[in-house]
């Protein structure tokens, strides 16, 4: 009796254990659930993780190989970050540092810069990889390693964030839930084109780094971005010759200032090609082309069109080349090699189609289609961090790249903060006396604003009467027309957005960005500025979504009611006091209709005795007892530059004249009477 | 036969005269031309004709005949016929001379000869004109020789009418010629006078006299009201063209200030019809009687280049600043009215000139807008940046990094910091100060002064809570810091790094201890910069009031000296100041007075507040560092302003003021201007001519904004001050400046 009712309860217990396994696995009210999920582990994976961490939020990282920046482990092949790594600036400021170090994450810790980890200007790959590991592991952010998350896909779920969670797989069939999914894989999947012949080619992923191996050999190489490059300056010392063919012209990165296109350390090649060295370039469209091989194992170049109207069964002889027809054909000579560099793209293929996760058009079809807000176009709660965020500034800022996006990380982690935990995006409040001040601050040591040109700002937002404002640093301007919604801040006032810019005609592939006069030197030629200069808009009202997306073309704002520009500086130290500060302050000025000269308390005394509103200096400084009382020496100053009257000489003089003075002085002084010496301190551009 | 004849004649001229109408309609350079016996007989009263009488044909007569016939049209609009009269054809008049004699014309009206002209004189058709125009108008234009009858003839005129002075090289001139058209026409509204004598007009009294060129001048004798004053002279500048003439003559004749009380838009003078701008005197009523004067200033010197009109603001609804004070209206149509806030008349005329030579070169006006947005107009950056060669000597103060920085603040009991930025002008002056400040404490154990550049450390005055620049703060080892909210003065910065330096409140335990606190020997090194020391008493059982005493001790803690006194004999300190407990006692060192003031259940904001305001005196001296502290009480000044200390009589008289009766509704107070230069330029904001010192001003800087200063035929003694601000404040007294000419815009 006793048996049997054992085995029942064995069954049971069985059909309990499966239960359970299989709740495990696949049950969602069970799943390991995290607020926050990043897939990838390198530096933008990481960069959101810190800042997570730092503000105590649930999250992980996933990342499939053993260590963080796995990317890095591997590429750039010849092992040399063209990120500079510039140790020394003469300044002490960190934050004014920072804009000269392009591989350091955000942090609180001065151990985590990259000049720490490396002394070469232009760093290994490998000491990034160092580095990352050290981030990671001394900022202890939760890095789950060796899980490929191979699978995402949405669960309905009206209690969720976003109405959904996001359900990962990983290549344990393992599950988790995750109520907000921040992408940062970046772009990993090489590009590869296929035309016949395509099998011949070699991939930059895996083709020989060691010069020996292409010694006295013809090799030709497809593509022109830095990796083409870096692949021929390894080998260009050893080869007979290189060609190098790509649909577009070579864009040099120091005529566009955009630091993917072709940086000048990797441009030996342009050196032996104008110099006739036998190297090359030649522009081709690859979908034309096609390779043939010969017996002795040479690759010819010919084109599709000729592979189409020969006979297929024929042996390679009998096809076709183009200097068959044409016999002074460009690249007739045959290669031993041919090497595809034709960077990377977004893997899409995890995302199930309900997260519509699209890619975008033209040049930014490698990327995932994505709001400025950095938040996929098809599915609200999915950010896409780091290098694959790039479509947001593709060719024109640095966002595609560690010293870019580290910045915009953590405007999307400022913006996530908003919306998920109630708290408004980080911000200072200031009297309106220090408006002038705070700009110079920031234009002069901020690298949010100086990496991410153009997209990222600052943002002032005036409070009531202009008596105070609200800075808010580095907010993505593609989103302006939202402010409120996503930083918790109003913008009833008017306000202002501080960017930084090159010329609009400056910069390009094609421009001569070397002649003469290309810089401007005076400040009321300012807006014609071309290298990077601080441009201020103002706006009365915030601008409309509508307004936003009217803006034309290439600018980073729409119109605004004034703009100004500070002028270029060869320093890009703009702190002179009449070229930079000066027309700034009117600039303000005007805007706010308001004065925001200083005075010494000697000034703010007698508009206090004579006028009821004062100059905002003289409002909350001197009349809380805070005055400007100045020395001998500075006050006297001032009396020399007319700005100030000197009432102790008037006095001498007065009585000195004593009645001598005309009766038209007296007919003057009897009408004009608020007038004054100080004509120019009474007069200010607002009614006091 | 005769008759019949006769008749016929008299049919044949009546026949010619009707053609010579319609010929001269055609053509007016048409030379009527009679036998003697015609012209005499058409000779019509009241009409002047000038007459050649011709008996051969010479060249000479010729050309003499051809100016004559050009003439004509000319004469004809002044009335006045030309005819040849042929003798050759019926030798009957004496005119017709002799066959030798010398050629002449004859001016007749009706058949009177009134002046016949050497054909010599006549050579030209201005000649022809000049001479006839100035023989017809023997009795308008007076000729002269001297500046004596000039004088003679501008004295028998003063007070009836004006004279129009022209000098002119010579006679038959187109200038003469142009001046005799004038007179045609205006020789009745004023006397003309000519000459031709050099001489005369260099006396006149044109210092670049020049005389080869004609001069005009308007002589203003009707105007003058007193015999014994010249008249006005005005030259006239332009050349002397019959039409420039007549225009200088309408100005000259126009009133000189137009007053109008509407719209300047639509007010449209002479001025502006002939083409000349108009300058408007915005006046109001107050101001009306030394505004017409300015007007009528203004309008002298710009007379015949503007008109000048007084617009009572009174009256329209201008939509324009208060404090704009002129307008311009320009003759060209649909130009806006400028409007201007100008401070002298030196201004305004030279906006009309420029305005005229403006016209010409606008360019130049944009550049020097431009200009004027380069010049630094902030005092304190153009005295820092002027500043920006001289070294400071920096060696008393440390300059401290991100590293050194923590360490420092442990290595001595007080560490002064300050905060910069080192491209700010403010922090610089402030550095300046600083500095001064270092070497006053040079020596001084205890205390050290540092800086931090937030510019090189932001992440330093980040974590100090430094946001805005300069900040100073004091360090005191194993305590929170304190920052500096004073005036950023040298002796002020001082004052408090000396009282910072001393604990808050000090704790006494004996009576003997609160005698001496109250008498300042406690803290005689630093009594100097403290003067009235503020002593908190209460019962050992009082421990919350205590406490909260002690709090607000801690925050005024570098301003004021506090005490505090907590013994179980605290009793018999309140009976001897006859205050219960708890209780304040101050020690005011300038009139050795022990003042007690009871303290009642009170935040330590609160206790703070009450301290402060007991510190306020009550007849102040009002100095640019201490104002806010009075302003602050938001109540009407009431201001003795002088050029040294007050005497003790005035002293009292004062006193009493501030005494008496209706004393809570203002602060008297008085200005050492010595010792305070900038009330000078105070008193020259509230009065055009600042009135003798002492001077007692009634000042509402909050509500009205209004300044009324006490009569300065009034000794300032405590019965005349209060029943003028009796007056005051029935509203009996006048304010010296108010609204928009006043001092408070």
């Amino acid at each position: 009796m006793a048996l049997p009712a054992a085995q029942c309860s064995w069954g049971l217990l069985l059909i309990f254990v499966f239960f359970m396994g299989f709740s495990c696995t696949d049950g969602a009210s069970t799943l390991p659930h995290h607020n926050y999920c990043i897939i990838g582990a390198g530096p933008s994976g990481l960069q959101m993780a810190y800042f997570l961490q730092h503000a105590g939020r649930d999250y992980v990282v996933f990342e499939r190989s053993h260590a963080p920046g796995s990317f890095f482990a591997l590429y750039p092949r010849h092992r040399k970050l063209i990120s500079i790594n510039k140790r020394h600036t003469g300044k002490s400021n960190s934050e004014f540092n920072l804009r000269h170090d392009w591989n350091s994450l955000l942090s609180h810790d001065s151990r985590l810069l990259f000049r720490h980890y490396s002394h070469d200007f232009f760093p290994e790959a490998d000491t990034m990889v160092r580095y990352l590991e050290d981030f990671a592991s001394m900022m202890e952010l939760q890095v789950q390693y060796n899980t490929a998350i191979i699978h995402v896909r949405l669960e309905r779920d009206s209690q969720a964030w976003n109405g959904h969670y996001f359900i990962l797989t990983d290549h344990n069939s393992q599950n988790y839930r995750c109520s907000l999914l921040l992408v940062a894989t970046g772009t990993w999947v090489p590009n590869v084109v296929n035309f016949p012949g395509s099998e011949y080619v070699e991939g930059y992923e895996s083709v020989s780094i060691n010069p020996e191996d292409f010694a006295g050999q013809s090799v030709l190489i497809l593509g022109r971005g830095n990796s083409a490059f870096e692949t021929a300056e390894n080998i260009l010392g050893v080869t007979n010759f290189i060609h190098m063919v790509s649909r577009s012209r070579v864009r040099l990165s120091w005529a566009t200032h955009y630091v993917g296109d072709l940086r000048a350390i990797n441009n030996g090649l342009l050196d032996t090609y104008q110099l006739k060295s036998l190297d090359g370039l030649l522009e081709g469209d690859l979908e034309d082309l096609a390779i043939v091989k010969d017996k002795k194992g040479k690759l010819h170049i010919t084109l599709k069109f000729y592979l189409e109207n020969s006979n297929s069964s024929a042996g390679a002889e009998s096809i076709t080349l183009p200097q068959d027809e044409l016999d002074n054909f460009a690249t007739r000579a045959p290669y031993d090699r041919v090497i595809r560099c034709l960077g990377w793209k977004f893997d899409f293929s995890i995302y199930n189609r309900s997260l519509r996760l699209m890619p975008g058009k033209g040049n930014k079809k490698k990327y995932p289609l994505i709001k400025p807000s950095y938040e996929s176009r098809g599915t609200q709660g999915l950010f896409v961090l780091g290098t694959a965020s790039h479509s947001i500034d593709f060719r024109k800022s640095a966002g595609g790249f560690i010293h870019g996006f580290r910045y915009t990380t953590r405007a999307v982690h400022r913006l996530l903060e908003h919306r998920h935990h109630g708290v408004p995006w980080p911000s200072s409040v200031y009297p309106i006396t220090q408006l002038t001040n705070s700009i110079i601050k920031r234009v002069n040591e901020a690298s949010g604003l100086y990496q991410m040109f153009s997209v990222l700002g600052d943002i002032i937002l005036l409070r009531e009467n202009a008596a105070a404002f609200e800075y808010l640093e580095e907010y993505p301007v593609g989103i302006l027309a939202e402010l409120e919604l996503h930083t918790g801040r109003k913008a009833h006032n008017g306000l202002f957005v501080v960017v930084m810019e090159y010329g609009k005609n400056f910069s390009g592939a094609d421009k001569d960005v070397f002649y003469y006069n290309r810089a401007v030197g005076e400040a009321q030629h300012a807006w014609q500025s071309n290298f990077l200069h601080p441009v201020i808009y103002y706006y009365k009202q915030l601008p409309t979504v509508r307004e936003m997306s009217l803006r034309p073309p290439d600018w980073p704002l729409p119109r605004p009611d004034a703009v100004h520009h500070i002028v270029e500086d060869f320093l890009t130290d703009w702190t002179a006091p009449n070229a930079h500060i000066l027309p700034l302050r009117r600039f303000l000025e005007n805007c706010l209709d308001t004065d925001l000269r200083s005075f010494f308390a000697e000034s703010c005394f007698l508009f206090a005795l004579t006028h009821q509103k004062l100059p905002p200096f003289c409002q909350q400084g001197y009349m809380r007892m805070q005055g400007l009382v100045g020395n001998k020496r500075l006050r006297q100053h001032a009396v020399e530059a007319g700005l100030l009257e000197d009432h102790t000489v008037t006095h001498f003089t007065d009585e000195l004249l004593g009645g001598q003075r005309g009766s038209r002085d007296q007919l003057l002084k009897d009408h004009v009477i608020p007038s004054s010496p100080l004509h120019y301190l009474v007069t200010t551009k607002d009614e006091l | 036969m005769l008759p019949q004849e006769n008749g016929w004649v008299s049919c044949f001229s009546f026949l010619l005269l009707g053609t010579y109408s319609m010929a001269a309609a055609r053509n007016a350079n048409t030379l009527l031309e009679l036998s003697p016996r015609e012209y005499f007989s058409s000779l019509q009263p009241g009409r002047a004709s000038l007459v050649y009488f011709s008996r051969d044909d010479s060249p000479g007569v010729r050309l003499f005949l051809e100016q004559l016939e050009n003439s004509v049209g000319a004469l004809q609009d002044y009335g006045i016929s030309v005819v040849k009269v042929n003798c050759l054809k019926e030798d009957v008049s004496r005119y017709c001379g002799k066959e030798n004699a010398l050629m002449k014309a004859y001016l007749f009206r009706d058949n009177i000869l009134l002046r016949e002209f050497p054909t010599d004189a006549l050579f030209d058709v201005n000649a022809i004109v000049a001479n006839t125009l100035f023989a017809l108008l023997f009795n308008e234009v007076k000729y002269i020789t001297t500046l004596v009858e000039l004088q003679n003839l501008e004295n028998s005129l003063k007070g009836r009418s004006n004279v129009v002075f022209a000098y002119v090289p010579a006679v038959g001139t187109p200038e003469h010629r142009a001046v005799m058209e004038a007179a045609f026409v205006y020789g009745t509204a004023h006397q003309f006078v000519l000459t031709t004598e050099a001489a005369l007009a260099k006396d006149f009294g044109h210092e670049d006299f020049d005389a080869l060129s004609a001069q005009l001048f308007f002589c203003h004798c009707q105007r003058v009201p007193d015999l014994t004053q010249p008249c006005r002279r005005t030259p006239m500048v332009q050349s002397l063209t019959t039409l420039n003439i007549h225009t200088y003559l309408k100005l000259m004749a126009a009133p000189i200030v137009t007053e109008v009380a509407e719209d300047p838009e639509k007010v449209s003078t002479i001025h502006l019809q002939l083409g000349l701008p108009l300058v408007f005197i915005l006046s109001q009523q107050e101001t009306y009687e030394s505004d017409k004067r300015t007007a009528e200033f203004v309008a002298w010197q710009l007379l015949g280049k503007a008109g000048v009109a007084l617009l009572s603001r009174d009256s329209i609804d201008l939509n324009v600043l208060l404090r704009s004070n002129i307008a311009l209206k320009t003759a060209e149509e649909g130009a806006p009215i400028k409007y201007l806030v100008l401070e002298d008349t030196d201004e305004i005329v030279a906006l009309v000139e420029d305005k005229i030579k403006g016209e010409q070169i606008p360019e130049d006006e944009d550049e020097s807008d431009n200009n004027d947005q380069d010049i630094q107009d902030d005092q304190v950056m153009e005295a820092v940046y002027r500043d920006r060669k001289r070294e400071l000597p920096l060696e008393l103060i440390r300059t401290l990094t991100e590293e050194t920085f923590n360490a420092a603040l442990t290595e001595t009991a007080h560490m002064v910091v300050l905060f910069y930025a080192s491209w700010e002008a403010v922090s610089l002056a402030m550095l300046q100060l600083y500095v001064e400040v270092a070497v006053a404490l040079k020596g001084t154990q205890g205390i050290s002064l540092a800086k931090v550049n937030c510019w090189d450390w932001p992440d330093v005055c980040m974590k100090q809570n430094v946001t805005q620049f300069p900040i100073t703060k004091m360090y005191e080892k194993g305590a929170r810091s304190l920052t500096y909210t004073g005036m950023l003065g040298t002796a002020e910065l001082l004052r408090f790094l000396r009282l910072s330096s001393i604990s808050c409140p000090a704790k006494l335990t004996t009576i003997e201890e609160v005698d001496e606190y109250l008498t300042g020997e406690v803290h005689a090194d630093s009594s100097s910069y403290h003067s009235t020391p503020v002593l908190g008493i209460f019962h050992p059982s009082m421990k919350e009031a205590r406490e909260t005493f002690v709090e607000a001790g801690n925050m005024l803690r570098g301003y004021v000296t506090t005490g505090l006194y907590a013994e179980d004999d605290a009793l018999i300190l309140a009976h001897k100041y006859a205050v219960p407990l708890p209780a304040l006692l101050l020690a005011r060192r300038e009139d050795h007075r022990i003042d007690s003031i009871p303290l009642s259940k009170q935040s330590a904001p609160d206790v703070v507040q009450t301290i402060r305001s007991q510190l306020l005196e009550t007849f102040p001296e009002i100095t640019v560092e201490n104002l806010p502290d009075y302003l602050s009480l938001e109540k009407p000044l009431l201001i003795l302003f002088n050029d040294r200390g007050l005497n003790q009589s005035m002293r009292m008289e004062m006193l009493s003021v501030v005494n008496g009766k209706g004393r809570e509704a203002f602060l008297a107070c008085w200005m050492n201007l010595k010792n305070t230069p900038v009330g000078r330029g105070v008193l020259k904001a509230y009065f055009s001519t600042p009135p003798p010192l002492p001077l007692l001003a009634w000042v509402n800087r909050h509500s009205s904004g209004q300044v009324f200063s006490f009569p300065s035929d009034q000794p300032v003694t405590e019965t005349n001050v209060l029943s003028w601000l009796e007056k005051l404040k029935a509203g009996l007294e006048i304010p010296s400046v108010h609204g928009r000419t006043g001092a408070f815009v």
